[in-house]
């Protein structure tokens, strides 16, 4: 690598922490309103169903999969690391299906989008967050799809490492949010 | 390793270096990849690709001056239409026939505009101005323009982002430009956008479809932004050229920083903000809406909401965003009036510790705009004392650049003019600041021309002086020409005059209670008095936008019949930027980087009449700047 070229790299990952850092602050506003309006009063505590439970589980081994698609790329076993980040893009669509029968089974309850914002909060963070693991999913099928071809290329390498910070940092979102969203704050 | 090799930054071979080319363009993975190779259009291929060049060109230089120039355009839509409703208000039985023949027939009947229009009107011009201008087109102009070319760098840290920023914009402009020509015309709900008027749908005319083509635009605004903030930052603290340490950064670029830091910190929560305020309108929630009802509609179905909400939100942006507006104006004018005093900046130190100051207490004064919505007075004086203390900060760079300019051998340029414009219109508009600062003053002057004056100096004005005096001084560095001296002299004198033609009076308007965006005080017996200055103001406002008009024209005229810039350094300035050929290409410089072994602002320095930053420090010299 030239000088010029590693400054690119850091400036790269750098960048990439910035992008993460927006996000957070978009959920940072969205779960402060969240807190502030429960503080308010007349607030409709939703029970999170099971099927959050589930997608749950199923972003945290997304993430395990894609740990071990990345170090079996680094050590060099090509096929064991498509299997694995494909793994990891299934997990990633599961999740969102579950977000979906979540959504459907809190509507079955009563609590509509449109009803008390309580609800309204649950149903409008996840369908955000999940915009971002949508975000994620294209991103990863493109990451997949270039290095997954068998030549080494240490290129490589840094791009799924990147790739992978942004869906750890998607999955500790959500972890975040299922917790915050069972929280009585008042 | 040749110099072609370094601004490569490649290992490939060059023969392959114009087929990758493409690739990179295609490259759909933009979000997270960075362009790792750059400079590598030669201007031969440049001059047959018009496309690549002129519109979806990746070179920073050029996307400056597309930011500028579609920013010009804005402003002279936004400008122009506070003439119009300025007309409203100084002359309100003069017929205006060509709105009709603009926006239909319906919104001024006999020539005699609407309320709903008048709505419409001082929304557009809010957003534009303070959007699309003063934050795209000021940050986007000289973060573009300057940084790599003051730090050193071929190029941003991601071209392709960068361009993306700009397109984004682009898109989010169209978006709001259609939105006039709606039947139901463009939002008509102020600039700031607040609910229940800008919930539901049916509260109002300017609250139909134009109110969703605002969102959906500020939604597109706010990703360029966000993409355009991340790249300067990212390239700022990462592809600064050897030497360049941050002790030794222009002012503009730090200032352009902290800029991108706060824009990075509060456009996500205006998003947040926008989000919700999309399902209150479209999908029947309840976030900021409670109880309401309409007359001859009845009563709205939504229940457990809370309009003071979307203000908190809309105002830990809006705050920060005052400062996204009027930071790179700091910058340029440090900058001009160092070079243009021939002495060195006074405090460097401090004038970079306030501007962080002034950002960090940005985030912590919000509620100041809120301070007769029933808030909690014990929380009131709390936001009382934080927003009294940006008057410290406000005052050490108010004192450094008058002390800059004291006594110094000043070089007149027009650019320097309206650097000291500049502080003139943030001295008299941070003083009424402070009045407004607190909340016991705040509540008689709240929502008059009182607020109306005060923001238009501190912010509009004198962010525009800023934006003036980093067009004329940078002009010849983007087009190779000087602009017009003379036209430039007549250009200030007419608009700074003007300017406080306009916005003086409204202070005693304020005083006196007359209430903003009010389509007539007709109704009040007790304002009728300022009929008169009304007429006033609104002939101020009319020669003042003409003579930007002067301004457009000389900065065409200057584009192709300038007097040529002959030498590299015009302006016998310290920075680095005018180390680069006089047309510089993608790249920026034609052999290696320069590298720098000082600081900007050697002026007057041991006798010497300036001292660039790539001069290496004497033998037993020290630094100037403390
Ligand atoms: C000494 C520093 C300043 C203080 C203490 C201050 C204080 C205030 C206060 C309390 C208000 C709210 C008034 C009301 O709505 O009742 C206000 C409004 C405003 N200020 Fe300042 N200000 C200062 C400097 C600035 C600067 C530097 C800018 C911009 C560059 C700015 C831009 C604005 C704007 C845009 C509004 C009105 C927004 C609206 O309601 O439409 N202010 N200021
Ligand atoms: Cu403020």
């Amino acid at each position: 690598m030239t000088e010029e070229n590693k400054k690119q790299a850091g400036a790269q990952r750098f960048g990439l922490y910035l992008g993460l850092a927006t996000i957070a602050m978009l959920f940072t506003a969205l779960t402060s309103a969240y807190i502030v309006r429960m503080g308010a009063g007349n607030w409709l505590f939703v029970k999170m169903p099971f099927q959050f439970w589930i997608s749950t589980a199923i972003i945290i081994s997304s993430s395990i999969t894609f740990y071990f698609a990345k170090t079996s790329h680094r050590s060099g076993n090509i096929s064991k690391y498509r299997m694995l980040v494909w793994l990891t893009f299934i997990l990633g669509i599961a999740f969102i299906s579950f977000q979906y029968m979540g959504w459907l089974a809190i509507a079955k309850t009563g609590i509509y989008i449109d009803g008390n914002p309580g609800g309204s909060f649950i149903y409008v963070i996840s369908m955000v967050h999940v915009v971002h693991v949508m975000l994620g999913l294209v991103l990863l099928s493109i990451v997949a799809i270039r290095t997954s071809i068998k030549s080494y290329n240490p290129d490589h390498i840094y791009k799924i490492g990147l790739m992978a910070t942004y869906w750890h940092f998607v999955d500790f979102l959500w972890i975040y949010l299922f917790i915050f969203f069972q929280i009585k704050f008042f | 390793m040749s110099t072609k090799d370094l601004h490569h930054g490649h290992s490939e071979q060059h023969a392959g270096a114009a087929i990758t080319d493409h690739v990179h363009y295609q490259d759909t993975e933009g979000v997270i990849r960075f362009e790792a190779d750059h400079g590598h259009h030669d201007s031969d291929r440049n001059k047959k690709n018009f496309i690549h060049t002129y519109i979806f060109s990746t070179d920073h230089k050029m996307i400056g001056k597309q930011f500028l120039i579609t920013g010009i355009i804005w402003a002279i839509i936004g400008g122009g239409l506070s003439n119009i409703f300025r007309m409203q208000l100084g002359f309100p039985d003069v017929p205006l026939h060509f709105i009709g023949t603009i926006f239909g027939d319906k919104w001024a009947p006999g020539g005699k505009m609407t309320p709903d229009f008048y709505n419409m009107l001082i929304t557009m011009h809010g957003t534009i101005l303070v959007f699309f201008v003063l934050t795209a087109g000021l940050s986007g102009t000289f973060a573009n323009l300057l940084i790599p070319l003051q730090i050193g760098a071929r190029d941003m840290a991601s071209p392709v982002l960068n361009m993306l920023s700009y397109w984004f914009f682009f898109l989010a402009g169209a978006v709001m430009f259609t939105s006039f020509f709606l039947p139901s015309g463009a939002a008509g709900v102020s600039w700031v956008f607040y609910p229940p008027l800008s919930a539901i749908r049916s509260a109002a005319v300017g609250s139909e479809t134009g109110a969703d083509f605002w969102l959906i635009s500020m939604a597109l605004f706010i990703v360029s932004s966000l993409l355009g903030g991340l790249n300067y930052i990212t390239t700022i603290l990462n592809l600064r050229t050897k030497g360049m340490s941050m002790s030794k950064l222009p002012l503009t670029i730090w200032a352009l920083l902290i800029t991108a830091i706060l824009g990075l910190l509060s456009f996500p929560v205006l998003l947040g903000a926008a989000i919700l305020l999309i399902f209150d309108r479209s999908m029947g929630t309840s976030f900021y809406l409670d109880k309401i009802y309409i007359s001859g509609i009845g009563a709205m179905p939504h229940e457990g909401g809370n309009p003071i909400l979307y203000q908190h939100l809309f105002w830990f942006l809006g705050h920060p965003e005052v400062y996204i507006v009027i930071l790179p104006a700091f910058g340029i004018v440090s900058e001009v009036l160092a070079v243009n005093s021939r002495k060195p900046i006074f405090g460097y130190r401090a004038m970079i510790l306030s501007m962080l100051a002034i950002a960090a207490l940005a985030f912590f004064v919000w509620a100041h705009h809120m301070f007769v919505t029933g808030l909690n007075p014990f929380v009131g004086s709390v936001f009382v004392f934080l927003t009294l203390l940006i008057a410290i900060p406000s005052a050490i760079k108010v004192f450094n650049w008058i002390t800059t300019i004291w006594r110094a051998n000043i070089r007149y340029t027009p650019a320097m003019m309206f650097s000291v414009g500049f502080v003139s219109l943030f001295i008299s508009g941070g003083l009424t600041g402070i009045f407004l600062g607190n909340s016991s003053i705040d509540i008689q002057l709240h929502d008059t021309y009182f607020i109306v004056a005060h923001f238009h100096i501190v912010m509009g004005v004198a962010a525009f002086f800023g934006m003036f005096a980093g067009v004329y001084h940078w002009f010849p560095k983007m087009y190779g020409r000087f602009m017009n001296r003379t036209i430039g002299f007549i250009h200030f004198w007419v608009t700074f005059v003007g300017s406080y033609c306009i916005f003086w009076p409204m202070h005693y308007q304020g005083m006196a209670g007359v209430p903003r965006r009010y389509y007539s005080h007709g109704a009040f017996e007790s304002f009728n008095k300022f009929g008169a200055l009304s007429e006033f103001i609104t002939i101020a406002a009319i020669v003042v936008f003409l003579a930007q008009l002067l301004f457009v024209f000389n900065f065409l005229y200057s584009m192709y019949r300038g007097k040529k810039v002959t030498e590299l350094n015009p302006w016998k300035s310290n920075t680095i930027e005018w180390t680069t050929p006089i047309h510089p290409g993608h790249g920026n410089w034609d052999g290696p980087l320069p590298e720098v072994h000082r600081g900007p602002y050697d002026y007057g320095k041991d006798g010497e009449d300036f001292i660039p930053q790539t001069v290496p420090m004497r033998p037993g010299e020290t630094t100037h700047h403390g």
